[in-house]
């Protein structure tokens, strides 16, 4: 388990925004958009659940190559805002472009063909599978044999299963846990964990990697690494999404950051603005969280 | 996968003795050979269930529905009751598309449900079909009611008669001994797609979807879709089992799909190692034939020892096979062969 060096090995990631791989899936509408143009735009964002105004009236755009956190006292609505974004909820209100296209009612499949993968803040591997075979459930939505192929196993399948194989073991090596590819997800250590959910979030060939506290229960060395390969991530030219309560990380990593409070967002600047804005701090202190 | 040596002596040994087996058998009398017929019927049924159940972790109760899809179809489309004489081999890939369709059928509405609720939803399938098949005798009459369809048609396969015997040499094949040879071939078959499915990128999505359907959806798999291929593919193979059921059987009718025979199937996948395709197969043998072997030794045993008869085998097959399920699930939750990654986290667990 050394820390993560992913610039060092010749990046699987890097590119991919690139290649072809998301036009020969049949949907065209999500073009990849330059540099600095919008990738993400949410607009009026309404979830109610019961009682519970979860979100409301959240308008964010997120830019693509930047990293844009998402912070908040617990229960601002953070990890709802992401399955809003995913498909997992379906919401009240408000609409979501992504790169250009509405996200209409596109259930997770559809999402995540599109373009957009996630981790998730309580940790949702597939336990009783290798870590390897974990990031191949990755390139499902990137590859194509059916059961017909499977059966007969055609070269063209047995190419593509070759090819699944060895990107899952590169992004394994990307995210520096190469060692533990046959180990059973759940055999992992935490933050060995969380990194296999990242490559298998990558497999996925992402456009947007939304992360929902990778970092929660890392000790310092692991959040280092974390760090590394998050901006390793976005150096190869995707956009991360990140929520996290660790403040330091967020505001050393982040471009830009929004503040969720009670489902609504009360800011959204570089990271020293919102630092020093006071309805940030007041919202922290009366949550008594910092 | 690396085929050492040893292995490939040991595989060959198998065959061998698969192939000497109903000869073997055939000594101590035909009905022996048709035993092993049975068991390879219900090895080739755990397999299919063992796609929906140990694969993608969907519980079904009603799965003997598909293989008395595939039985009655054999036995409409090659007897006397409507007087259609179509071949086996034009017969088995029908009734393994009406079974994959029945499939798609029962998972479509079903596809939202986990566990219990399956379950219970399954068994009704399975239950629905049955009463089908008893009561579509009128005013049509389709399926001949509780009494069944008799002198169903056995394969034939140009001048070779699967209902009559062939001497050639100092052997004889009789009937049961040509189908033992056509079923061998059908699981070698089968066991063969299964093995390929389950390294598959379909495999992987199945048992992704059983492991945790969120992050499964979440990461790009089209879950109502795979499911439904489970289905499918499940249905499809207890189908080609049921048609090859009629014809062996010669004769079919509801009763022989009741939901016992749904548990008993399942109770072969779980028992075996569900989703280690050795496992099921194990599995499957094992309950096709322990208890054949306590009806043919209790009674004898019993006159010998007590000079009557005190309990009846009958009772005693089922005492057994419960003790036996209970012993396992105690001991051996995963089953006694369990899929690999099962084993190998009862082993760190131990360790
Ligand atoms: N499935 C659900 N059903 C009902 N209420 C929900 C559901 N999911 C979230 N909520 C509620 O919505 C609100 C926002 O929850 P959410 O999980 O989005 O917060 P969060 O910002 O991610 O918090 P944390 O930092 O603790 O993860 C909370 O009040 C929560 O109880
Ligand atoms: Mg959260």
């Amino acid at each position: 388990m050394t820390g993560a060096s992913p610039r060092a090995s010749p990046s699987p990631v890097a590119g991919l925004a690139q290649t072809a791989g998301h036009g020969a899936s049949g949907h065209p509408p999500w073009a990849s958009p330059a540099p600095g143009e919008v990738l993400l735009e949410a607009r009026n964002i309404g979830k109610r659940f019961g009682g519970v105004q979860a979100l409301k009236d959240v308008s964010l755009t997120i830019r693509h190559g930047e990293i844009y956190g998402l912070i908040g006292p617990n229960g601002a609505g953070k990890t709802t805002l992401f399955n809003v974004f995913t498909g997992l909820y379906p919401r009240d209100g408000g609409m979501v472009l992504f790169c250009g296209a509405p996200l209409n009612m596109a259930s997770p499949h559809m999402v995540s063909a599109a373009g957009i993968a996630r981790t998730f803040q309580n940790i949702r591997l597939f336990g009783n599978m290798t870590a390897r075979e974990n990031v191949m459930v990755g390139r499902h939505v990137r590859t194509h044999a059916g059961v017909i192929k499977a059966m007969l196993r055609t070269p063209g399948e047995r190419a593509e299963e070759a090819a699944i194989r060895r990107r899952a073991d590169e992004l394994l090596h990307y995210v520096g846990i190469a060692d533990r590819a046959d180990d059973l997800a759940r055999h992992l250590s935490y933050g060995d964990q969380r990194r296999l959910e990242i490559a298998r979030a990558l497999a996925t060939e992402p456009k947007l990697l939304a992360l929902d506290e990778p970092a929660a229960g890392m000790n310092a060395t692991e959040t280092a690494a974390l760090r590394g390969l998050i901006e390793g991530v976005r150096n190869d030219g995707l956009t991360v999404l990140l929520i996290e309560h660790d403040v330091k990380l967020v505001m050393g990593l982040c471009d830009r950051v929004a503040v969720l409070d009670y489902g609504e967002k009360i800011a959204e600047d570089v990271p020293d603005v919102v630092r020093a804005d006071p309805k940030v701090i007041e919202a922290y202190l009366g949550a008594g969280t910092g | 996968m690396s085929t050492t040596t040893r292995e490939r002596i040991g595989l060959l040994l198998v065959a061998l003795a698969l192939i000497a087996l109903p000869f073997v058998l055939a000594m101590a009398g035909t009905a022996w050979v048709r035993i092993a017929n049975f068991a390879v019927l219900f090895v080739l049924l755990s397999l299919g269930l063992n796609i929906v159940v140990g694969f993608a972790g969907l519980l079904d109760l009603g799965y003997v529905a598909f293989y008395a899809v595939g039985a009655y179809a054999y036995a409409l489309l090659a007897s006397p009751h409507f007087g259609l004489h179509l071949p086996f081999w034009v017969i088995l890939p029908i009734g393994a598309s009406l079974a994959c369709l029945a499939g798609v059928i029962l998972g479509a509405p079903t596809l939202r449900l986990r566990g219990d609720y399956l379950a219970i939803v399954t068994l009704g399938f399975g239950e629905i079909v049955r009463i089908f098949m008893n009561n579509l005798s009128s005013p049509v009459n389709l399926t001949n009611g509780p009494k069944g369809i008799n002198r169903i048609d056995p394969f034939q396969i140009g001048p070779l008669n699967f209902s009559a015997s062939d001497t050639i040499g100092a052997l004889v094949f009789s009937g049961p001994i040509k189908y033992y040879y056509f079923l061998l071939l059908v699981l070698l078959a089968v066991i063969l797609v299964n093995r390929r499915l389950q390294d598959s990128r379909i495999g992987r999505a199945w048992v992704a979807i059983r492991e945790d359907e969120i992050a499964a959806k979440s990461n790009g798999i089209n879950t109502r879709n795979i499911k439904l291929l489970a289905f499918a593919m499940g249905a499809s193979f207890g189908g080609i089992a049921g048609g090859m059921f009629a014809a062996i059987q010669g004769f079919v009718s509801p009763e022989s799909f009741v939901l016992n025979e749904s548990i008993m199937v399942l109770a072969m996948v779980v028992l075996g190692g569900m989703g280690n395709i050795w496992g099921v197969i194990a599995g499957a043998m094992l309950l096709s034939f322990v208890p054949e072997l306590l009806r043919y030794t209790v009674e004898p045993a019993q006159r010998a020892l007590f000079g009557k008869l005190l309990v009846d085998p009958e009772v005693l097959r089922m005492l057994v096979f419960g003790l036996a399920l209970v012993l396992t699930m105690r001991f051996r939750p995963a089953g006694l062969w369990p899929e690999t990654r099962h084993r190998r986290e009862l082993d760190e667990n131990r360790a």
